[in-house]
């Protein structure tokens, strides 16, 4: 056993030890520990990253330098992979990225109806929700419905283009630049820029929420 | 294969439920499993290709009644059976009882940084001229492999558009099986609502699909 993070062993009150996965996945890690096969510092270093470094503020520093640098967007627009490894987002399951602009016309939003291909290095770790059956079954026939169901309700004239993770591209969305944020630095911006609006599952905030 | 984790279209699942300052975990089981997962992944033993599959080929009811972390948890532990790591025995025992596959690698913390930084890359070199080309009509084979595939059952026999011709990416149908990368060209592939869903549908509503060049044919 080594290091603070590895916690499971101790008795938080908030674990629940009725619940069977807790004891599986604890017998797991003890056979693969014992085996030599996994490091649980390595568990924890993993964990740590997406817990404290690798989340949808980094997707939201590349938002805002789009909507405050031309040049930046059309770079994001050409070669998202690389205009976004130049803020030092890269890695797993954010090896090949597309950003996709919202418009006043189209709205776009990303699902994987397969499993949970999400782009982990600018929005961290999915939310349950867009794991979830409900979520992956009805994104690609019933769009508008399921973006009320996050309290979005868009013009029904509003083209929705649903993009379908199906191979290792993995999808940003650029959501539409409040109005009232002009003449805002990036960081300030950043702040404007929700983890769902990147998914197409909501809008930027408007300065005066914000 | 048609199996349970082939969710577009489907229905009775309920709405959306997004919860509100969501955890990054919900239980401190889902952070080892997340970690034991990406550890064991690291060994080199399979690919992710082969990793999905494990997860797809869950039985559907368990597939349904289980958390995502779950079906992670029941994989790995397929996977890792599979290649000789562990043992059932050794799994209701909760113990390690006999020594297993020696591994190739073995990730330490000191080495995660790198890892998570570098991923793994699917992108391939391929020789041949694309087939399509930006604003052809395809249609989608009307295929039902038994083994993995990442068309999606709901765009399949069905003709749209290809909006992006992509380079060559590793072929999930091979390579989760062990038979090689074969890497093909990559299309984004773009489809009206009512060629899904038929004239009922959502008429401002256009889905895209990434399909591999051996997926499409000219329509």
């Amino acid at each position: 056993m080594s290091g603070q993070g590895h916690d499971h062993h101790d008795h938080h009150h908030h674990d629940n030890h009725l619940d069977p996965m807790d004891a599986r996945v604890r017998a797991l890690e003890t056979i693969l520990t014992r085996k030599g096969l996994v490091d649980p510092a390595a568990i924890d270093a993993i964990v740590e990253t997406y817990e404290t470094k690798v989340g949808p503020r980094n997707g939201a520093a590349v938002v805002a330098k789009a909507w405050a640098d031309p040049a930046y967007a059309d770079w994001l627009k050409r070669d998202a992979t690389a205009a976004i490894a130049e803020l030092g987002f890269t890695g797993r399951q954010g090896e090949h990225m597309q950003a996709v602009f919202n418009t006043p016309d189209t709205h776009n939003l990303v699902v994987c109806t397969l499993c949970s291909c999400y782009p982990w290095s600018v929005l961290g770790l999915p939310p349950v929700w867009y794991k979830s059956p409900p979520y992956r079954s009805r994104a690609v026939i019933d769009p508008h419905g399921v973006l009320a169901e996050f309290g979005l309700v868009l013009d029904p004239q509003t083209k929705v283009r649903v993009w379908d993770s199906t191979a290792e591209l993995r999808y940003l969305v650029i959501p539409i630049r409040p109005a009232g944020s002009e003449g805002w630095n990036e960081e300030r911006l950043a702040g404007l820029v929700t983890r769902d609006s990147m998914i197409g599952t909501g809008l930027a905030t408007a300065p005066e929420a914000a | 294969m048609n199996g349970p984790h082939d969710l577009g279209g489907q229905m009775g699942f309920g709405p959306v439920a997004p919860e509100t300052d969501e955890p990054f975990f919900h239980a401190d089981w889902e952070k080892r499993a997340l970690g034991i997962t990406l550890c064991a992944g690291a060994m080199g033993h399979w690919n992710i290709d082969e990793s999905r599959h494990a997860r797809e080929s869950l039985h559907p009811a368990v597939y349904y009644g289980s958390s995502y972390y779950e079906i992670w948890t029941r994989a790995v532990e397929t996977l890792l059976k599979r290649h000789g790591f562990v043992t059932d025995a050794e799994l209701a025992a909760g113990a390690a009882l006999e020594a297993g596959t020696p591994p190739r690698r073995v990730l330490k913390a000191a080495d995660v940084p790198a890892m998570l930084a570098r991923g793994g890359p699917c992108d391939r070199p391929v020789a041949a001229a694309p087939r399509f080309s930006a604003g052809q009509r395809v249609r989608t084979r009307n295929m039902h492999p038994t083994g993995h595939t990442r068309l999606p059952r709901y765009v399949r026999g069905k003709t749209g558009t290809v909006e992006a011709v992509h380079g060559g990416f590793v072929l999930p149908d091979t390579n989760a099986h062990g038979h090689g990368e074969n890497p093909e060209r990559l299309y984004t592939v773009v489809f009206t609502g009512p060629e899904l869903w038929g004239d009922a549908a959502d008429p401002t509503l256009t889905v895209s699909v990434d399909a591999w060049e051996s997926y499409l044919e000219p329509a």
